[in-house]
């Protein structure tokens, strides 16, 4: 066992973990932090998608040991007071950007990440970004709609702000 | 689904790093970026008793200028290698095929170390380090020794560094920052490749003075192609259909469930053909004789 300190959603924490002991199990069952989905635990689907450092990060693919000293940031720090919507979780209610939900999480930590990077980008590069998350139920348009819209808002906040 | 149960080891140095691998024996792994490894621990495929992770370790992180070329340290990301000015500048291949590997997820934490150590045969890496004339710094208790990329891939997943040995940096040679081609096909983006292609030339005086012709997907590692690498050096004359001929018939790649042995030697054709009339700076062909 090991301890380690992490800054989660900006929030220090200490905790004694296994070294095998994945960052998305560390996440959900030692944190409670559920809303990080996991679906293929090898890397493959983009529902685990959080953050590490600011840069997106599959949790399934890396240990809670290797976040030690570290800011690890999921999809609750998107609307932290649990109340209004991010812009980018509100452009995805709006434009029917999911349907089950299972890989929600992964999708927005993703966009979020794009948005800091290449806040000005179209189509095509939105469908690049994404095609490591795996979505089943919408086939992608609506996403990419989400996604557009999203990021127009998230400059004109910027713009107003 | 989860990693089987290992002792871990988080040192801060490299001597400290291969002491312990000289310590622990052979069941040992180096964690570096993680994104082959821990699908492998997930997946039940590598059951190491010990796990020496790089994360915490000194000096393996820069990227520095040397000999006209750069010193890449393993534990340099590929969205490093994606973003780094320098890199950018000195070996603008490297710097291209970074941004095919994997997803952006992926590019965030894996190492060109960590796959330069796996040799995946259709990882970019490798590739690009034979096209880029590389060599590979590789670093034991006893000592610190360089290989170059031409032997240091052996076959499947093999390579010429030793249990005891840690990669610690790779040099990638800048005379072909003008002249460089890469292309590769991708079932899906984010795949590994079916076949890439990876060209390094020199040109002086509008004649093909070197040629390095890489590819990964065609066998067990990634390889050179002489022949092709002979039809293009020489006066410049931009046919890069013929060269792309020749690496197209050079090859016997072993056909799977992705595709056939024929449809891999078409897509040898086709990539060595974007990526030669690219380093050649000459418009495609049209390829209805591939």
């Amino acid at each position: 066992m090991r301890e380690i300190t992490v800054t989660i959603n900006g929030k220090p924490t200490s905790a004694t973990v296994s070294p095998r002991l994945l960052l998305s199990d560390f996440l959900r069952q030692d944190i409670g932090l559920t809303g990080t989905h996991v679906g293929c635990e090898h890397g493959y689907c983009g529902s685990c998608t959080v953050h590490v450092d600011g840069a997106s990060t599959r949790s399934c693919l890396t240990l809670a040991v290797q976040v030690a000293g570290r800011a690890v940031d999921t999809v609750e720090s998107l609307a932290p007071d649990g109340e209004a919507l991010h812009p980018i979780q509100q452009a995805f209610q709006d434009c029917h950007g999911l349907q089950c939900g299972f890989c929600t999480p992964g999708l927005l930590m993703s966009v979020a990440e794009l948005a800091g990077t290449n806040p000005e980008c179209g189509r095509a590069e939105i469908r690049e970004h994404l095609a490591g998350n795996i979505c089943r139920c919408t086939g992608y348009h609506q996403i990419v709609d989400a996604v557009e819209r999203a990021l127009v808002a998230l400059r004109e906040a910027q713009v107003d702000g | 689904m989860k990693p089987p149960k290992f002792a871990y080891h988080a040192p801060t140095t490299v001597r400290e790093a291969v002491e312990l691998l000289a310590e622990l024996g052979d069941d040992v792994v180096v964690l570096s970026g993680g994104q082959s490894l821990i699908p492998m621990l997930n997946l039940r495929l590598a059951n190491p008793t010990d796990v020496i992770d790089l994360g915490g370790v000194d000096g393996l992180g820069d990227v520095a200028a040397r000999d006209g070329g750069l010193d890449v340290g393993a534990m340099v990301t590929h969205r490093q290698m994606e973003t780094n000015d320098l890199i950018a500048s000195t070996a603008p291949l490297a710097q291209h095929a970074a941004g095919f590997i994997g997803y952006r997820a992926i590019r965030n934490r894996g190492t060109i170390g960590g796959s330069i150590a796996h040799a995946d045969p259709a990882a970019e890496w490798p590739a690009v380090v034979l096209a880029l004339d590389g060599a590979i710094t590789l670093t034991s208790a006893e000592e610190t020794r360089n290989v170059a990329g031409d032997d240091f891939f052996e076959s499947l997943f093999t390579t010429a560094k030793r249990p005891d040995e840690l990669v610690t940096s790779v040099h990638l040679a800048g005379r072909f920052q003008d002249n460089w081609g890469f292309s590769e096909f991708q079932r899906r983006t984010g795949d590994f490749a079916a076949v890439a292609v990876a060209v390094g030339c020199v040109i002086t005086d509008s004649s093909v003075v070197e040629a390095r012709v890489a590819l990964a997907g065609v066998a067990e590692r990634p390889l050179r192609c002489p022949a092709a690498e002979q039809a293009l050096t020489g006066p410049h004359t931009g046919g890069a259909a013929e060269v792309a001929a020749v690496a197209r018939d050079s090859f016997e790649p072993v056909g799977d469930s992705h595709g056939s042995s024929e449809y891999r030697k078409r897509l040898v054709f086709a990539e060595t053909h974007r990526a030669v009339a690219q380093a050649l700076g000459s418009d495609i062909e049209s390829i209805a004789n591939a």
